[in-house]
């Protein structure tokens, strides 16, 4: 529970932070809510030499809408999507997931970049950024790239964001209106989702299904979406939920449990997104 | 005048704990003092074959690393003779987190890094991580020197009650397994040392700093006076802090050696493997009842986990959970016996209830059961069975073991007047028959535990020099009161609650002239300790002894001033007068100022204003209670929810409504969170799998239910306060309250018993076996299955002691009971 050393630089800019990225390697690594790196320190999991506190940058805790999307700073607290105005209305579902986060301390430090780069499956923004087919854009030496969620999360704590880049954006489609849901199964009122599931009604009126802590990566249930694309009533579509998912086993539920978890809480919140009506 | 006894009264200590400004074990700061780091073992049984230290040493500000080697002759901490655990492994490590070797550096990151520079290689044992594997066929003993695991095989009584049992017209058998728990106090260990001209001083977070100090005066060859122990503010303790624990010798010792005062501050995740955990007992159990439920007969036989070394105390806790066993009712007769087994394991000794909830747990699910069988309302059983007043005192089977005053059946009633349980029945009855809804549970617990720890030759047995406490009275020149208790607070509220009790037997001092001081050993005449709700019902009584005695003197010295006979001085708050002469009055501080001047004193008075006092009791106090449960249970998932959860407990008298529900509300939060969520679990390699609070469950504010507290005061004879203690009955009572609920959610489905934490994994793994047995016995036509889901006594248990997990093999299930 005590980290190794490590020398602490707050960077003065995003082009300083990627300066000091490119001069420390894999040696550094980026602080910005500090709440999925702190712990993997003080567990001697993680002992980079460097930290890049990148937290006080005001050019990454923008918000801004786009041409029918939302393009959220990565620096962005938990707190502020759970509470600003444009998200609760343009993206109510991921201002609900927001809400669901730890408890108020952890969502007024940590910040919606970190839990996208720390690529935890158990974790429920990125779950969501799945199912909301987000966008998510990387700055490096060489420049900006967009890629999806879907590419971006790799491996269970492993995501595309390479070590020399800063994860600067999340674009997000905004969709006002549209039903949606967000189901969260856990064991205390204040932590991980056993297995979580958010749905999204899409523009064009169909049904996204995205779940939490079913896979290595955030995962999107697609057996689900082409069951009801195929007609399929919401008990039979969420009968599929854990189809070619491949859920862990700890002291929560071994794989079998969160199964059927999965199909419950699709069921629920296929329901409540008005899915198969 | 008003009584403070029995007075809602805002505790004392608050304002500065509230405020941060507690001054707690690593708040205390000594010039020069260092930091020790242990470096522990990740393996849980292996022989240590070389520590490479060289690394270590090179480091920048490490002042020094040692290993057993190097402390040659520093003594074991006590435990039972023949089984003292060394303070740092020397050739093999029996459990995950055992302290191979200590640093101490400038600043605890320092000593941080350096631990972990230092290199152990190992030569992995076979891992005994539960008792079925510590007592198999040809499993080697972990502590050196014993003939097998089993470190004590003691039964209690001479039959084993089989005549009883045959005889009984029904008879049947329940496996309990009472889970390991951790007691994960707010503040973990950590203590400081120093030495200096007038020899040893340790600051501790401890329940206890006498017995630490006597410990240490002998470790140190130092006369008692030489070794100063001080508990300051202690954040949590739950008896985890009743124990000895090697950083007290090393952190001394390094001391010693180095010249400067050591700090050692555990962190949650060393706290999760160190501190000593609690309950981990399997309970074999068979009883033999009649056609109303009266429980004829009794066997019990429980297999106590030690974990790598026996606990002082925590080796015998199963005779207190034996001696606790026939609960708050008349069993014909009860053959117990126990075992007490050692697994690689981190030690186990008391934790809040130390053996007591365990018997809570297991007469509570015993009833239970038997009112299944029979198709009887458990309350029905348990009227039948509960001792009435009139037999109070009530001996129980076991020497020594006798009830005092309470009221079993008005308990119940109580309760019951709270519940509306016909109501509740016809609920739970009507969910059942509607998939729609969520399953409808209720669940009793009527409970009889032990306080007021002592008398001394009982208390001689836990290791204590006695059962009795201490406490001192000063009233000051200027009238204001200095009460010194022996007692050890660590979050009870002493402050308060003493000042209480001074401030009735001073003859109505105000609270704010009354200050209460504890845990210093230099400071504060003998002491024992803070530990098995026995503060109150003990100290309690020292404390109104010794105030009463400033009195009589205050009194006589009143009289003297007024020129009156003391039978005619009446005493209001801080004045006295004369009865029936207005306007012949004294103040107490003028009073307390003539006590320091001899010559205005009458004849022969002595000098000063201070009483020391001691109190034994005349035996054991038995707080009690009737408890329910109203749950509901997410047939989809298996959530349990707790609806409801209502308290009525006899702790005797109560002293301050406030602090007395602040200590139920605790226990029974520790308590719940044991029936829902609280599980130490170790796998198969004995590697500790809840070894943070991610995985530990300790639950949250919001996780705890809204609880209602009642109280019914039945006075005890036992000391002259009437009071019984409290600390522990909530803890003592909740987890067959809920347990008890779960089960009768569940009983129409043919589930008879689960076993604890009620995890919403293990109750739906529950249903689904439930409801596949019914589908399989519904197609083969054998009828219904509730006998494919009891235990069968003749059957081996488990492998590793719980059902191992379906298809994937997961191997984290495996649990250590």
């Amino acid at each position: 529970m005590i980290p190794a050393e490590f020398d602490y630089v707050a960077a003065s800019s995003l082009e300083d932070a990627l300066r000091l990225l490119g001069e420390h390697g894999d040696e550094a690594k980026l602080l910005a809510g500090g709440h999925s790196l702190i712990p993997l320190m003080k567990f001697r999991l993680a002992a980079p030499s460097v930290l890049v506190d990148i937290s006080r940058l005001p050019e990454l805790r923008t918000l801004r809408p786009s041409d029918g999307h939302l393009r959220l700073g990565a620096g962005l607290r938990i707190r502020d999507l759970e509470l600003s105005p444009v998200v609760r209305e343009q993206v109510p579902l991921l201002a609900a997931a927001a809400a669901s986060v730890g408890d108020r301390q952890v969502r007024a430090r940590a910040t919606v970049g970190g839990t996208v780069v720390h690529g935890d499956p158990a974790a429920d923004i990125p779950a969501v950024l799945v199912t909301l087919d987000a966008t998510l854009v990387l700055r490096g030496p060489a420049g900006e790239r967009e890629l999806s969620a879907a590419e971006f999360f790799v491996d269970f704590w492993e995501t595309a964001c390479g070590l020399d880049e800063v994860l600067v954006e999340i674009v997000v489609p905004a969709l006002p209106g549209r039903r949606w849901a967000f189901e969260k199964f856990r064991q205390r009122s204040q932590d991980w989702a056993t297995v979580g599931v958010a749905v999204q009604e899409t523009a064009d009126g169909e049904h996204a299904v995205g779940l939490v802590n079913m896979a290595p990566v955030p995962w999107r249930a697609s057996p689900v979406e082409d069951a009801l694309r195929s007609g399929a009533a919401v008990p039979e579509a969420a009968g599929h939920a854990a189809e070619g998912a491949a859920p862990p086993s700890d002291l929560r539920g071994d794989s079998a449990y969160r199964a059927h978890l999965a199909q419950v809480l699709t069921a629920k919140a296929l329901t409540t997104a008005g899915a198969g009506s | 005048m008003a009584s403070m006894v029995g007075a809602t009264v805002v505790r004392k200590e608050d304002p500065a704990l509230l405020t941060g400004r507690g001054r707690y074990v690593d708040d205390i700061q000594l010039p020069g003092a260092v930091s020790m780091a242990f470096v522990r073992s990740h393996q849980a049984h292996a022989r240590v074959t070389a520590i490479d230290t060289e690394a270590a040493r090179q480091l920048p500000g490490v002042l020094g690393v040692w290993t057993a080697a190097d402390l040659e002759g520093l003594p074991a901490t006590r435990s039972i003779p023949g089984m003292e655990r060394p303070c740092l492994a020397s050739d093999t490590v029996r459990f995950v987190g055992e302290p191979v070797a200590v640093v101490a550096a400038q600043d605890r990151y320092l000593a941080a890094d350096a631990a972990a520079a230092v290199v152990v290689d190992y030569e992995p044992l076979p891992v005994l991580a539960t008792i079925e594997q510590a007592m198999a066929e040809g499993a080697a003993p972990i502590v050196p020197g014993q003939a097998s695991n089993v470190v004590m095989d003691q039964p209690l009584t001479e039959g084993d009650a089989e005549a009883e049992l045959a005889a009984a017209p029904h008879r049947t058998s329940l496996r309990i397994r009472n889970q390991r728990l951790a007691a994960v106090p707010i503040e973990p260990g950590g203590c400081v040392a120093s030495w200096d001209s007038t020899g040893l001083t340790l600051y501790a977070t401890v329940q206890a700093p006498h017995p630490v100090r006597n410990e240490l005066a002998v470790m140190f060859g130092l006369p008692q006076h030489e070794v100063r122990v001080v508990a300051p503010d202690v954040g949590g303790g739950f008896g985890a802090k009743a124990s000895f624990y090697p950083e007290f010798i090393l952190t001394a010792e390094l001391s010693r050696r180095l010249g400067r005062p050591v700090k050692f501050v555990e962190t949650r995740s060393e706290n999760l493997v160190s501190m000593t955990h609690g309950r981990a007992q399997l309970q074999d159990i068979d009883v033999g009842f009649d056609d109303e439920g009266r429980l004829l007969a009794m066997r019990v036989a429980i297999v106590q986990d030690c974990g790598a070394w026996p606990d002082a105390t925590g080796a015998g806790l199963p005779t207190l959970t034996i001696f606790m066993s026939g609960g708050c009712y008349k069993v014909g007769t009860i053959a117990a016996s126990f075992r007490s087994v050692t697994t690689n394991t981190t030690p186990v000794a008391a934790y809040r209830g130390a053996g007591r909830p365990e018997a809570a747990y297991l007469i509570e699910r015993v009833v239970d059961v038997v009112a299944d069988e029979l198709g009887r309302d458990p309350v029905d059983v348990r009227r039948v069975n509960l001792i009435q007043p009139g037999e109070m005192p009530f001996a129980t089977q076991w020497p020594g073991i006798v009830y005092d005053e309470s009221d079993y059946p008005r308990l119940l009633d109580t309760l019951l007047e709270h519940l509306d349980y016909e109501a509740l029945k016809r609920e739970a009855e009507e969910r059942r028959r509607d998939p729609q809804r969520p399953l409808l549970g209720i669940g009793f617990s009527t409970f009889v535990e032990m306080g007021g720890f002592g008398p001394s030759p009982l208390f001689e047995q836990f290791g204590y020099i006695g059962g009795w406490e201490s406490s001192t009275v000063r009233m000051n020149p200027d009238g204001s009161v200095v009460v010194s208790v022996g007692t050890s607070p660590h979050g009870q509220g002493h402050e308060t609650a003493f000042a209480q009790i001074a401030s009735d037997a001073l003859g109505g001092i105000p609270m704010e002239r009354i200050t209460v001081r504890h845990g210093d050993t230099q400071t504060i005449q003998e002491g024992i300790g803070t530990m098995g709700s026995r503060a109150i019902p003990v100290c309690g009584p020292a404390v109104q002894r010794s105030s009463d005695k400033v009195r009589q003197k205050l009194l006589q010295i009143a009289a003297h001033l007024l020129e009156a006979s003391e039978d005619d001085i009446e005493q209001d708050g801080e004045r006295f007068a004369v009865r029936g002469t207005p306007g012949a009055e004294v103040t107490v501080a003028e009073v307390a100022l003539t006590a320091y001047k001899p010559h205005k004193l009458p004849e022969g008075m002595e000098i000063g204003l201070q009483v020391m006092d001691y109190y034994e009791p005349t035996n054991l106090s038995y707080p009690s209670g009737a408890h329910a449960c109203v749950v509901e249970v997410d047939r989809a998932t298996g959530q349990v929810s707790v609806l409801r959860y209502v308290a009525v407990d006899d702790c005797g008298t109560v002293i301050n409504p406030l602090t007395a529900r602040g200590q139920v509300e605790g226990g029974l939060a520790q308590g719940i969170a044991q029936a829902l969520l609280e599980e130490v679990v170790y796998d198969g390699e004995g590697q500790p799998v809840t070894s943070s609070l991610i995985d530990y469950q300790v639950p949250g504010a919001p996780d705890v239910p809204g609880m209602e507290t009642h109280h019914v005061e039945v006075r005890t004879s036992f000391n002259p306060l009437g009071a019984k203690g409290l600390g522990e009955s909530g803890a003592t009572a909740a987890p067959q309250a809920v347990v008890n609920a779960v089960v009768d959610a569940l009983s129409h489905l043919g589930v008879r018993d689960l076993d604890m934490p009620l995890t919403p994994f293990r109750v739906w793994t529950a249903m689904r076996a439930a409801e596949e047995g019914r589908a399989a016995a519904a197609s083969d036509g054998t009828g219904p299955p509730p006998e494919a889901m009891r235990p069968d006594p003749a059957a081996p248990p488990p492998p590793d002691g719980m059902p191992t997990p379906p298809a994937d093999g997961d191997d984290t299930w495996k649990v250590t009971p």
